[in-house]
């Protein structure tokens, strides 16, 4: 099934913005058509890996997580799953504190 | 009381010397044998580029310090004595014994379901090789984030 109707009521980049009541009564279909938007599963990579420690010391581990400007990112995109993404906060604020990664980038 | 394990981690500045180094290191030992815990193990990182400026240093030496104890009286004279020091740049103490539980329960039990499901199916309990998808998440990684909404 390339595009689930329930799925892309949260809006494809564009699409989405005008509210998601609206959204999903009239354009959803209709959107779905004009731009059939194939958007891969999102899994938790440390559940599909099975990494059960996520360490502050691991920057390599912890690095994609912390995009250029040095924010957290969030688990709507990176698709992380709650617990891990708990544990990846505090892995991520503590390595912050020793200086394995920026708490601000400009 | 059951022993409790830390991890410490403490940045010094890039140009202090071998000795320096184990000067601090010593220091900390004697506050740890003192209060009566043990350093069991010793990691020296060596010199790190910081993620950020702190004060005159771009960079500095990471040493990594494990220690067992039975008494969180140690880590609090240990963190106080660590502030003091103007030679220690940054310091870092961690409780890290009950996350290394958890770890190590989710593991055996994710390892004893599996066994127990392959055995369910007939088949033995560890993994044969040559078994089960193989490569098939090869052209996952890179692109993962791609497609994201912002």
């Amino acid at each position: 099934m390339p595009f689930g109707q329930g799925r892309s009521g949260g809006g494809g980049g564009r699409g989405g913005r005008g509210g998601r009541g609206g959204d999903k009564k009239t354009g959803d279909k209709q959107q779905g058509q004009r731009r059939p938007m194939f958007r891969r599963r999102k899994v938790c990579k440390f559940c599909a890996d099975k990494i059960d420690d996520i360490n502050y010391k691991d920057v390599k581990l912890i690095g994609p997580f912390v995009p250029e400007r040095g924010k957290i990112l969030p688990r709507r995109i990176s698709g992380t799953c709650a617990m891990h993404q708990r544990k990846l906060q505090t892995a991520i604020k503590r390595a912050r504190q020793l200086a394995l990664i920026p708490y601000v980038t400009d | 009381m059951s022993v409790r394990q830390y991890e410490l981690v403490y940045i010094l500045p890039p140009d202090s010397t071998e000795q320096q180094i184990t000067e601090i290191h010593d220091q900390v030992a004697s506050v740890v044998s003192r209060m009566g815990g043990q350093i069991e193990k010793t990691d020296n990182w060596g010199r790190r580029k910081l993620a950020y400026e702190i004060g005159p240093h771009k960079e500095g030496v990471y040493v990594l310090e494990v220690i067992n104890t039975q008494s969180g009286e140690l880590v609090k004279e240990l963190d106080r004595r660590l502030k003091v020091m103007d030679q220690v740049v940054r310091h870092l103490v961690v409780r890290v014994d009950e996350e290394k539980k958890v770890v190590e329960r989710t593991r055996t039990k994710r390892q004893s379901d599996s066994e127990r499901r392959r055995v369910k199916r007939g088949l033995p309990p560890q993994r044969q090789p040559g078994e089960g998808r193989q490569e098939e998440m090869d052209d996952m990684d890179d692109d993962r984030f791609e497609g994201a909404e912002v």
